[in-house]
């Protein structure tokens, strides 16, 4: 019977299509090796220089004419949920609005148009740009200095540790301080970062009440201990109330608190990550402050630097010089842990948080923060009474954690309630993260939407949650049944991987 | 506030709802409380932002205010109206990472594409969903290669680019790994071979390199080969390939590169787009995301990500890497550009840029104090001038000409402070060159 | 004289002779899901008791076996590389991962029988 659930009713096109639900072949289907959209005429005739490294086989991929280029990918973008379409619950993410003004300012020629290594009298204006920036996000979080160049939130994990790292064989300890105590309700990239660099992990079990307890810690310090990895508010959505004890406790015993800034959103323009003792935080500029998650990337991820921490920041390091800014590149001679990316970041991803930054100010960031901690809770209010939450309901912060457990014998799982979500036109919460509850469901609204969006999303969750509890097990099993496509086969795609479409295969 | 909908009065229903009488309970945990006030400014209106932003940008001047001749590892090419405009939808650029695959098939289609297409141009059988750039997929390349060969030393190239070999070098020290350099190669001269032996898990090597230089892999590759090492091949001009023979052609384990070239601006160095491929049997050591063809409950062709047990939100800390993001956005800029090229257009577009660079190289041996270095270059060169080249650089950028990036800039102390790196793509017209031309002979 | 003994953690060993034949039970692939990747030792390699033995992969996860037994690997399933799928379909037979010259055949009498086994997974 689930396989016979079809999409329609309605009987089958000639084409495929479905009225204004298009169905787009691969570019390998229908370009032509002459076809071109850039009209390039061939040069002259002249001696090439080329060593004889000419390649001799032409260049195996076909084109396309520019409108058969932009309706490939006109095509393309309409089977694609976006947060202009539609809400993205997306707990950890935070899918807020990204504002077009951004994108104007990202695309002035004066911004987008010049190069890293231009000399550094000529672009004033982006050194000008960075360095407002490194002043919000200083003042915001009250630190000490800014590493502007990790290239996304995983790759500011890398330089926070690094940093860290430095620090303690600066102080000759590499020896003995090998272990980063991480907890289990973290986000993956932590335990990967500190592995990566050579640390070995400990885990710290979250409490009862889904927060950690400094006396739950403190048996876990030792002189082996080089850093504790955290996020604040933690990836349940709650505050850490002991956050400050714990950071101090770390100091004591020696060791480095690294903070993972991914739910800042809960506290930008509240509270400050520098007053509770953090000694390096990433701050993912692709989630607090709005550039666009551009279906997966670019994203950026600076770090702000604690005083004792700030010695060892990578290059470049921005310095204000003689009446100007300058970008210093060489880090020899300095404490600087070295370089981890070329040239100096993600500018195209700064000019777009400066201009979020400064059409709110600081009372619009704090508005911000307040309005996703209180659509946060509302969703909450309007749940608890269905859904189930590990650790009790309780207020949360800008995300609120679910459980599976009140599905528990209706047959659908989290999985199966999601893809229910799809066919309702809402791109599902997370699920399954955190690992610390069973099925995870956690629910990021943001401050971007509207009351009547989110009291359509709460409506829809708790029409869907009735019916799985009524046993409606099937259809969550089929589900979804409107998108462009139904489930997908991961298993065939992970026993026989095709990454590519081969030379002459159909 | 534009951005954000809700009004006072939702704000009082929804705190009713919730039960706080004040949005301060639901902050209660915060030890200290709220902060009241910050040294930063109140939030301004749209016209205030562009004012303030457009004052900054006027500051700088753009490649198309200027004779322009900068590349060292990103370049100034054209970029079809179609690509910026295109990537600008709002499916594709308000979306998240495709998890949920029924409805992103959109960037599931495009990035099997752009794996495609990275793969082709390679010369290699498989490419990931990119990299952050080109830089930071070199080190990733390294520690690739390390695991596959269970040994953990590297080897790079005189000719690497020195802040890829600089990321190289940061990620082997603070991992605990060892990392061999050798000295700056401003001919292509260096005996890379002689220094390949067992303890190697790879050899970088950069073509074009740093200075320009074109070489052929093939012997290094043999070298490596022989010794169970791997060759990373890497390059930072992705319009090369449109030219050259291929680094997989010559014999490369993986080829790891800068896209930014096709389809994406300057931008001040970021964000790029790192291009990384490889051999099939190696799939499961790549970092970075994969986008894999599978079929729907229907039995309909579909994309999904696939083999994330390589990845951090899975293993952890026993992933590949720590990855979370590939750079989609630029991925998508770079296949739409090749889309509209083709890999004919690809190659057009490669003979004009080095018919544009060996029309200067020609032009500037008649300017006396300027030595041209290479034998062998495909957009970029070498040319030795008399005095310091930064202070040249510095001399023509007040008189109105970027004259390319003083080789002192990205190897200080290193005794080549009269070495200029010089790029010219389809960018540069006649009258460029001649004032580059003019300038330089003014100056010197 | 062939018997089979588990651990609480669903691995399998199959003794004939001196040679022990390892996998994972039923209970372990329906818990595991669609296996899409095993990674296997080497032939050669010595394991010891409780030693990581070999990665299974999933589309949503990865967990290590570790060996039952201590021993020298004398044999892995090559047929797992191709039809990852026959862990799920026939544990217990087809799906079996690696032989061991066992080196320490007491370790055998610490494990379970498969009624205490049977017993054990009753109690999940």
């Amino acid at each position: 019977m689930l396989d016979q659930l079809k999409t329609t009713e309605a009987p089958a096109t000639f084409t495929g299509n479905r009225g204004l639900e298009l169905e787009e072949p691969l570019l390998f289907d229908i370009g032509r090796d002459d076809a071109t959209g850039v009209d390039i005429e061939e040069p002259a005739p002249f001696a090439s220089c080329l060593g004889g490294l000419e390649r001799e086989a032409p260049v195996a991929l076909p084109g396309l004419s520019e409108p058969e280029t932009l309706r490939h990918y006109v095509r393309l973008s309409r089977k694609n949920y976006s947060i202009d379409g539609g809400i993205y619950p997306l707990g950890s993410c935070t899918m807020k609005h990204n504002p077009r003004l951004n994108e104007k300012m990202a695309r002035l020629a004066g911004f987008a148009d010049i190069h890293p290594l231009q000399p550094q009298s000529t672009v004033q204006g982006a050194l000008e740009v960075m360095e407002q920036l490194t002043h919000w996000l200083l003042t915001l979080t009250n630190m000490e200095a800014l590493a502007l160049s990790p290239k996304a939130g995983a790759h500011g994990e890398s330089c926070g540790l690094m940093a860290i790292k430095s620090a303690i064989a600066a102080r000759g300890e590499s020896a003995t301080r090998k272990t980063v105590l991480v907890p289990q309700s973290a986000h993956g990239t932590n335990p990967a970062s500190a592995a990566l660099l050579g640390f070995e992990l400990r885990a710290i079990p979250t409490g009862a009440d889904g927060i950690l307890h400094a006396e739950a810690v403190e048996p876990l310090l030792g002189p082996d201990v080089a850093a504790i990895m955290l996020t604040n508010p933690n990836t349940c959505g709650l505050f850490e109330r002991d956050i400050a004890k714990i950071a101090k406790m770390v100091r004591d015993a020696g060791g480095y608190f690294y903070c993972d800034g991914a739910n800042f959103n809960a506290i930008a323009g509240l509270a400050r990550p520098g007053d509770f003792g953090v000694d390096a935080m990433h701050i993912n500029l692709h989630k607090t402050f709005s550039t666009p998650h551009g279906g997966g990337g670019p994203g950026a991820g600076p770090v702000v630097l604690s005083a004792r921490l700030a010695p060892f920041a990578p290059a470049p390091l921005l310095i204000r010089e003689d009446g100007g800014l300058r970008l210093k590149e060489d880090v020899r001679g300095t404490q600087g842990f070295g370089r981890i990316t070329a040239f100096h970041g993600q500018m195209g991803m700064f000019t777009r948080a400066l201009a979020y930054m400064l059409a709110h100010g600081a009372d619009g960031l704090a508005q911000a923060s307040r309005d996703a901690v209180l659509s946060a809770n509302y969703v909450r209010a309007k749940l608890r009474d269905m859904m189930t939450a590990p650790f009790g309901d309780r207020p949360c912060m800008h995300e609120v954690l679910f459980d599976d457990a009140w599905l528990a014998g209706t047959g659908v799982t989290t999985l199966d309630f999601a893809k229910a979500m799809i066919d309702e036109g809402f791109h599902p919460m997370t699920v399954y993260f955190p690992l610390v509850a069973h099925g995870a469901m956690l629910i990021e609204p943001t401050e971007s939407e509207s009351k009547a969006s989110l009291d359509l999303f709460i409506a829809t969750l708790r029409r869907l949650g009735e019916r799985a509890l009524r046993g409606d097990e099937a259809a969550f099993r089929a589900a979804p049944l409107h998108a462009p496509r139904r489930r997908l086969d991961e298993t065939l795609a992970a026993r026989k991987p095709v990454l590519r479409r081969t030379q002459g295969a159909a | 506030m534009r951005y954000h909908p809700l009004s006072n009065a939702d704000r009082d229903e929804m705190r009713r709802a919730i039960g706080v009488a004040d949005i301060a309970e639901l902050f209660a945990d915060m030890p200290g409380g709220v902060v009241e006030k910050f040294d930063l400014p109140r939030g301004k209106s749209e016209i205030e932002v562009e004012r303030h932003l457009a004052r900054l940008a006027a500051k700088n001047i753009a490649a198309s205010q200027a004779p322009f001749f900068v590349g060292a590892g990103a370049y100034r090419h054209h970029v079809p109206a179609s690509v910026d405009h295109l990537i600008q939808r709002s499916e594709f650029l308000t979306s998240y990472t495709p998890y949920q695959p029924e409805i992103s098939q959109g960037t599931l289609q495009y990035l099997f594409e752009f794996q495609t297409q990275v793969a082709t141009l390679a010369g290699m059988e498989i490419a990931n969903a990119s990299m952050y750039d080109g830089s930071t997929g070199c080190a990733e390349a390294m520690l690739m290669a390390h695991r596959i060969t269970k040994r953990r030393k590297a080897l790079l190239s005189g000719g690497l680019h020195p802040q890829y070999a600089e990321v190289a070098r940061t990620v082997a020290r603070l991992a605990g790994d060892e990392i061999m350099t050798l000295a700056p190669d401003v001919t292509a001269a260096e005996d890379l071979i002689a220094q390949i032996d067992d303890s190697l898990s790879c050899v970088i090597v950069q073509t074009p390199d740093f200075f320009g230089n074109l070489r052929d892999l093939r012997a290094v590759a043999d070298a490596c080969h022989r010794h169970g090492a791997l060759l990373i091949a890497a390059f930072t001009e992705a319009v090369s390939l449109g030219l050259l023979t291929s680094p997989g052609a010559m014999g490369a384990d993986i080829v790891v590169g800068e896209g930014q070239s096709i389809g994406n601006a300057l931008n001040f160095g970021g964000p790029y787009v790192g291009l990384f491929a490889t051999r099939q049997e190696f799939l499961r050591q790549m970092p970075g995301r994969l986008c894999g063809e599978t079929v729907d409950a229907e039995g309909r062709r579909g994309y999904v990500l696939t083999l994330s047990t390589r990845e951090q939100h899975i293993r952890r800390d026993k992933a590949t890497s720590n990855i979370c993001t590939n750079s989609g956005l630029c991925a998508l800029a770079f296949s739409i550009h090749m889309t509209l090229l083709g890999g004919a257009g690809l190659a057009r577009l490669a003979r004009v840029n080095h018919a544009n660079a060996v029309a200067l190289r020609d032009m500037l041996t008649q300017v006396e104090g300027v030595e041209v270095l290479n034998k062998s270059f495909f957009n970029e060169f070498t040319v030795r001038v008399r005095g310091d080249a930064a202070a040249l650089v510095e001399r023509l950028a007040a008189r109105g000409v970027l004259a390319g990036v003083p080789v002192s800039r990205l190897l200080p102390g290193a005794g080549l402070d009269d070495l200029l790196l010089l790029a010219s793509t389809e960018m540069n017209t006649d009258e460029d060159r001649a004032t580059l031309v003019a300038e330089l002979k003014g100056a010197l | 004289m062939t018997a089979t003994r588990f651990t609480t953690d669903h691995e399998y060993v199959r003794v004939d002779g001196d040679i022990g034949v390892v996998g994972v039970t039923d209970y372990a692939q329906s818990q595991l899901g669609d296996i899409v990747f095993i990674e296997l030792p080497s032939v050669g390699k010595k394991i010891a008791k409780g030693e990581q033995l070999a990665t299974i992969e999933s589309v949503k996860a990865a967990s290590e076996l570790f060996s039952p037994v201590s021993g020298e690997v004398v044999e892995v399933n090559g047929e797992l590389d191709t039809s990852p799928a026959l862990v799920n379909e026939d544990p217990l037979g087809a799906g079996w991962f690696v032989k061991l010259r066992l080196s320490e055949p007491d370790e055998l009498a610490d494990l379970l029988d498969e009624d205490a086994y049977q017993t054990h997974v009753n109690t999940l």
